[in-house]
């Protein structure tokens, strides 16, 4: 056995290389395990079919496209996306409406802007270099709006929360009346979903609630969906880059392993047949 | 080491090398005789210089665009991300970058704990390795801190807090690290700075590291002694240096499997939420590599305790080469060690569990029993079995035994 081991041979060598990926992985995933089951106190989550998921997963454009419409007529009211700009609705990779379309809807919103050279502040229409208007201009603002609860900024909010689309798509269809003997407190919902499933942000979606501007229609899933995917987009702007680029990484470095290796074994020969 | 001298054979070599000797050490680490039979756990030293260097580019680049302040810093990452020219590919590099440096530091600390490669006359290496390693907890952990999300701001707090259980002074050393009352620019400012300093203290010491191994040279899977060079050694480049190559290939696909398909699966979501002074997440996680000490930390119900005792755990490996008391290096020829080394894998295994979990009940458990064998193994475990265990016996030499009697592999040609 002992001597078997001396040999770096080609066998032994694979076998070894083997062991040492597994443990590569095994560590970080009992870990993110341990994380998970942490997060796993409430109900199983809705689980969507995204075609964002996976290896080669990319944005459905015309759901990023329905899921800009939601946000604009329906979040927009109370939740801010300061990190977005309107030019990003037309960049790769994104809902890619076109430069015109994105400057029309960057034009239909009023910026403030100054101070000019009287020192004063003034409105103009929107630019294509504008971050998203703010439904609030202050946190305390939103707060006072809102009964006291801040609604969250949601540029990077499916990157902030535990399996992130699923949970957001399963608190917009979470909604439902409060089992018997549950006490709910003044001006907070019942969601499912939620932890502790006090939610005080009320249910907005219902079906028929806007026409969609390619006719789709309108359910309350559908509008989960489309918003989920938005939101997606919006926390991972470089997703699809992201998997390309991997795809072409990851298989050029194995053809460039598999030369290495051969180049490896040839070199090696000169020893072992020594 | 017997090495011959090397003479450059240009008279304009002779001249600049006599005068600075920079082509002898190139030399020197071309021809480094290097003991044949190294498995492909000793790749993770040259996997690991390839990481710091990618680590302190990646971070130079991000540094450019990266501002420090607690008003802009959270947006800053995010701008990174966003607006940067592949900064996302930069930033997720950087970020998962740091586990796998974790990832490949600690396979190399187990691969020399196994071969006993801190034993005489290596404990010089061993020791600068565990200083290496020190330091790049402090290096990571200040780096978590920067995107100023709310684990960043939750651990800096937990973990400075530390400072105040030390008697008289705490509560002033606290406010010292903090440049404040609580944790807030001044404390994210200085740690910038620090985390932009320390890799640069680790590369010089990466570089002693290395010039403390190339004086015995490395030891081997067999743990004799070999001369150097000789029939049993190969040159560093082109044999070593191919290897190290490959194995560093397999390392960077599993790389880019975390940085191109799952950036984010390593660290926790509550950081893409601001820091919130007023809001305490549920459970204050460190990063997973840092988690077995954060489990010591919490095993101990005395908070100085705590403190003390995680840093002795981090200390006690740097008195390894004399509480080892075997003559032998290697495990192979130590079969009961054998056992006890995979037994403390496990339990630094089930340490960085409990460290994941909140410290109550079964958890807090299994976390202290944990905690305790991990100081018996050193402290009773490797003393005692240096005088009591019966080792196989040793082979002469690391090529001899092999030709004997594998004849196959002598005569496949």
């Amino acid at each position: 056995m002992i001597q078997k081991q001396l040999i770096t041979g080609d066998n032994f060598v694979l076998k070894k290389l083997k062991i040492i990926i597994k443990i590569l992985f095994i560590y970080p995933i009992i870990i993110v395990s341990a994380n998970n089951s942490m997060a796993a106190e409430g109900l199983d989550l809705l689980k969507n079919k995204w075609s964002f998921e996976g290896l080669f997963g990319t944005f459905d454009r015309a759901s990023l496209r329905r899921g800009y419409q939601v946000y604009n007529e329906v979040c927009s009211g109370c939740h801010s996306m300061k990190l977005l700009s309107y030019r990003n609705l037309s960049e790769k990779g994104g809902p890619e409406f076109s430069r015109e379309d994105s400057k029309n809807i960057a034009a239909s919103f009023e910026v403030i802007d100054g101070p000019n050279s009287e020192g004063e502040m003034f409105t103009r229409p929107g630019r294509l270099s504008d971050k998203f208007v703010k439904p609030y201009p202050n946190v305390q603002a939103a707060e006072a709006a809102n009964g006291g609860a801040y609604p969250p900024d949601m540029s990077v909010l499916i990157k902030a929360r535990k399996d992130g689309a699923n949970y957001i798509y399963s608190i917009l269809l979470g909604y439902e009346d409060p089992p018997e003997g549950f006490e709910l407190d003044e001006g907070v919902y019942y969601n499912k979903y939620m932890p502790g499933h006090n939610i005080k942000m009320p249910n907005v979606l219902f079906d028929g609630l806007l026409d969609y501007a390619d006719g789709t229609e309108a359910t309350t899933q559908q509008m989960a969906k489309d918003i989920t995917t938005f939101l997606t987009w919006a926390s991972e702007p470089s997703l699809e880059a992201r998997h390309k680029i991997g795809f072409k990484v990851i298989l050029y470095l194995i053809i460039l392993a598999f030369v290495v290796h051969l180049s490896l074994k040839k070199l090696w020969s000169r020893i072992e047949s020594k | 080491m017997s090495e011959e001298k090397y003479i450059p054979k240009s008279k304009l070599g002779q001249w600049f090398d006599s005068r600075l000797p920079l082509l002898s050490l190139a030399h020197h680490l071309r021809d480094y005789p290097t003991p044949k039979n190294l498995n492909y756990w000793w790749t993770f030293g040259a996997i690991l210089t390839f990481c710091l260097i990618a680590q302190i580019i990646t971070g130079i680049v991000l540094a450019m665009h990266y501002v420090a302040h607690a008003d802009l810093a959270f947006e800053s990452v995010e701008h990174i991300m966003r607006d940067v020219n592949y900064g996302w590919l930069i930033r997720y590099f950087h970020a998962n970058g740091s586990s796998m440096f974790f990832l490949a530091v600690y396979v190399h600390i187990f691969r020399g704990l196994y071969y006993g490669s801190y034993k005489s006359p290596r404990e010089m290496i061993w020791i600068i390795g565990m200083l290496i390693y020190i330091l790049m907890m402090a290096t990571a952990f200040m780096g978590y801190v920067l995107p100023w999300g709310q684990m960043s701001f939750w651990a800096a707090t937990v973990i400075t807090s530390l400072f105040s259980a030390i008697p008289i002074v705490g509560d002033s050393i606290v406010g010292w690290l903090w440049g404040g009352y609580a944790v807030g620019s001044p404390t994210l400012t200085r740690f910038y700075s620090l985390h932009y300093l320390l890799p640069f203290l680790i590369f010089a010491l990466v570089v002693l590291h290395i010039w403390a191994l190339h004086i015995p040279g490395n030891t081997n899977p067999v743990g004799i002694d070999i001369k150097q060079p000789s029939k049993d050694t190969v040159p560093f480049s082109p044999y070593v240096a191919v290897k190290d190559l490959y194995a560093l290939i397999i390392f960077l696909i599993i790389t880019a499997g975390f940085v191109f398909f799952a950036p984010n699966i390593l660290s926790h979501p509550d950081n893409y939420i601001k820091a919130n002074q007023m809001v305490t997440p549920t459970h204050i996680v460190p990063e997973w590599y840092l988690l077995p000490f954060y489990a010591i930390l919490r095993a101990v119900p005395d908070k100085l305790g705590g403190v003390v005792v995680m840093f002795a755990s981090l200390f006690i490996l740097m008195f390894l080469p004399w509480l080892d008391t075997s003559k032998v290096r290697s495990a192979v020829f130590r079969p009961l060690y054998k056992i006890f080394f995979w037994v403390l894998v496990i339990d630094v295994i089930v340490l960085g569990y409990m460290g994941a979990k909140p410290p109550e009940g079964l958890y807090l458990l299994i976390g202290r029993a944990a905690t305790i064998y991990y100081f018996a193994h050193f402290i009773l475990v490797m003393p005692i079995l240096g005088f009591k265990e019966k080792t196989t016996p040793l082979p002469i030499s690391i090529s001899d035994p092999v030709l004997d009697s594998d004849t196959k592999t002598t005569n496949y040609r």
